[in-house]
């Protein structure tokens, strides 16, 4: 078991290098001149200097590799020079530090606007995947149960519809439907922010009596202060947590939903595929009820595959994030990789990009460890 | 996902079972058609390979034309007026309205799919095309070669796609080229490793060491008795993939990457007008509605292939 940990661990460390690189390559090697590219029209050879020298992107990009005048030159005899005062060494040392760079719009690092904007979005991807999982499994259960009835026919034909409607339009629908159609009725929820305007989340640092606290520690409490419906809730700021909530709740339906729909698919074909099995005939044939067949020794073994499906489906919210989170307005990761783009601040969009990778490879590490545990079959091979 | 070998769409590849062709075919045909499913994807999709192809017809305006000063009366933003439902005559017609351009949204709508589906098509086509060179490379060469190419799969695998699309846009630039190209590149490793697994299943198989024997070539080997096995999971996965560049393409408009864009596209359309969503929603529902339906196409026609095609998922 520590030896299939152990492995998986070594088989992920190339991954992750190779995720930097790849970051990496697309911001040096393609990007044409990187000043020019990111100051656009003001960038001139009085601006462009001092910038490059900054940023030092005057020195080899990799071993041997230089870049002159947009053109990129090989110098094989100056590899034993550079092999360690390079840019990449450089980034990789940055990175090892916890240092991904400064934005260029904020003058900011980056990793100070990551801590700042994580909170929103792993709130809302937690809250999307347990909206999916709650729903998508029970439905995919019944419907799975009850092939070909109405429920079932039902679950699909919304499933379908479900992984075809994009991100972005269902949460501007949901926008619409429930902030405009729905204004004045108690269903009506807001359609954009966290919080109402003239609300706000009292930081833990400040509940606690902890504000002369500085440095890593008080870092910490604020990273966590972000999470309002944690802080508020763990606070007792009944008003703030209910309003965060209300909040949540649009952008919450809207990224779940193509997760939902394939939970429901993989949990209904699983447990079909269980239900035909010997051991459930066994189970049956030895007169056990149907509810602790299907709900015991059934569903148990079909949830297997869903497990996988869920630390697969967290690179769909990921990705799903970036929308919802610029339809609705929540200033989170992935608003921030749209404000990136439109202000062209390829520091901040490559340093959120290698953040939410590494997450990505993290959780789905986390997955494959723990399927291991569920499923001993797989530990044998 | 490895390819079995008892599919009709395989054995009518191998020239050695070719007595009966038509039969086979007519079984492959039959067995789609027999899934509802299948039946309305493939109406959905007819029905917009037909708009694309026959856009100038249908579209009614212009799709890139500012109407102002071209046509009397014509308002930005208008909602949708058809006169045959009681629109009075005396509002210029425009079935979905006008945009904050005044231009016609039905029109950029139905032009729209030909940006969609030739976006959608190509991506894909460059993935399989690559990916199939990577993992029939992969898969018969095995060894280090294997290890490195596969390695390198798992790390563009390693990103969430939509991000993965973007950083690619934003180092070629923006455009629409540049992010077809982003998507197939994107795409690459699912097909890399659907050719690579059917690779190593065939690689043993008697048939292509009879081949070997008889003196083929390792590219004809690869070719006609080795790749013929990956057919059917690459066009089911083809299917889904088009779709899901649909949706990807609309998304890295949504967000931006592409700039502004002359030819009319679903995405950025949304994008325009997003702001607009409280007072002119129909310009944002049109072309949602068309994404919604091409990927709905796709999705259909691809879950009905897969369980037309792949006998071990008949239940």
């Amino acid at each position: 078991m520590i030896q299939f940990i152990l492995r998986r661990l070594i088989v992920t460390i190339p991954v992750l290098f190779g995720i930097v690189l790849i970051v990496f390559a697309t911001s040096r090697l393609i990007a044409g001149d990187p000043c020019r590219a990111v100051l656009g029209e003001r960038a001139t050879d009085a601006v462009c200097e001092p910038f490059i020298k900054r940023y030092g992107l005057d020195k080899a990009i990799v071993p041997g590799l230089y870049r002159e005048d947009r053109e990129l030159q090989f110098r094989p005899a100056d590899i034993p020079a550079t092999l360690l005062d390079n840019q990449f060494a450089a980034y990789l040392g940055g990175l090892a530090r916890g240092d991904l760079g400064d934005s260029i719009k904020f003058s900011r690092p980056v990793a100070t606007l990551l801590i700042e904007r994580l909170p929103a979005t792993i709130e809302l991807t937690i809250l999307a995947l347990a909206l999916a999982m709650l729903v998508g499994i029970p439905l995919g259960l019944i419907s799975g149960y009850r092939r070909n009835s109405a429920v079932d026919v039902g679950t699909m034909a919304f499933a379908n519809l479900g992984v075809s409607i994009p991100v972005f339009v269902l949460g501007l629908s949901l926008a619409f439907v429930f902030a405009l159609v729905l204004k004045d009725t108690p269903l009506s929820l807001p359609p954009s922010g966290r919080l109402s305007s003239g609300i706000a989340v009292v930081p833990l640092a400040t509940t606690f009596g902890l504000e002369s606290l500085d440095g890593p520690l008080r870092a910490l409490l604020d990273f966590f202060s972000g999470f309002f419906v944690l802080t508020s809730l763990i606070t007792g700021q009944w008003a703030a947590l209910g309003d965060a909530l209300r909040h949540l709740i649009l952008p919450a339906v809207a990224l779940g939903t193509i997760p939902l729909a394939i939970i429901a698919r993989i949990t209904r074909s699983s447990l079909l595929e269980v239900l035909g099995q010997d051991y459930v005939r066994t189970a049956r044939a030895k007169g056990l009820r149907e509810r602790t067949v299907v709900l015991r020794h059934a569903t148990r073994n079909a949830l297997l595959p869903v497990v996988t499906v869920i630390g697969l489906q967290l690179g769909a919210l990921l990705s799903g994030a970036i929308l919802t989170e610029t339809v609705f307005n929540l200033a989170g990761v992935g608003r921030s990789v749209y404000e990136a783009i439109t202000g062209r601040d390829y520091v901040v969009i490559q340093g959120f990009t290698i953040v939410i990778a590494f997450i990505y490879v993290g959780v789905n590490l986390i997955v494959d460890i723990s399927y291991t545990y569920l499923d001993p079959r797989v530990r044998l091979r | 996902m490895t390819a079995s070998n008892d599919s009709p769409a395989m054995v009518t590849a191998d020239p050695l079972a070719a007595t009966h062709p038509a039969s086979l075919w007519r079984d492959t045909l039959g067995g789609i058609l027999r899934q509802r499913s299948a039946i309305v994807g493939l109406a959905i999709l007819t029905l917009l390979v037909a708009m694309a192809v026959f856009a100038p017809l249908i579209a009614t305006h212009d799709p890139t034309q500012t109407l102002l000063g071209f046509e009397e009366g014509v308002a930005k933003r208008s909602a949708p007026c058809i006169h045959a439902f009681g629109c009075p005559e005396t509002e210029p017609e425009h079935y979905f309205g006008t945009d904050g351009n005044f231009r016609d949204v039905f029109s950029r709508v139905v032009f729209g799919t030909q940006t969609s589906l030739t976006v959608g098509f190509t991506a894909i086509g460059l993935a399989i095309l690559f990916g199939t060179m990577i993992g029939a490379v992969a898969g018969y060469a095995g060894g280090w070669l294997d290890n490195i190419m596969m390695r390198i799969m798992d790390v563009l695998l390693a990103f969430p796609s939509l991000l993965l699309a973007i950083i690619i846009v934003t180092a070629l630039g923006q455009g629409l080229i540049n992010a077809l190209l982003a998507i197939g590149i994107v795409s690459i490793p699912v097909y890399a490793r659907i050719v690579r697994s059917s690779v190593l299943s065939t690689r043993e198989a008697d048939y292509v060491t009879a081949a070997q024997a008889l003196g083929e070539s390792t590219s004809g080997i690869l070719l006609r008795r080795v790749l013929p096995n990956s057919m059917t999971p690459l066009i089911v996965q083809a299917t889904l993939g088009i779709g899901g560049a649909v949706l990807e393409i609309a998304a890295l408009a949504f967000v931006g990457v592409i700039g502004n864009l002359e030819t009319p596209e679903w995405g950025s359309m949304i994008a325009l007008e997003r702001n607009q969503l409280f007072l002119a929603p129909h310009i944002i529902l049109a072309p949602g509605l068309a994404i919604t339906l091409t990927v709905l196409g796709f999705n259909l026609l691809g879950d009905g292939l897969r369980d037309a095609l792949d006998p071990r998922l008949n239940r």
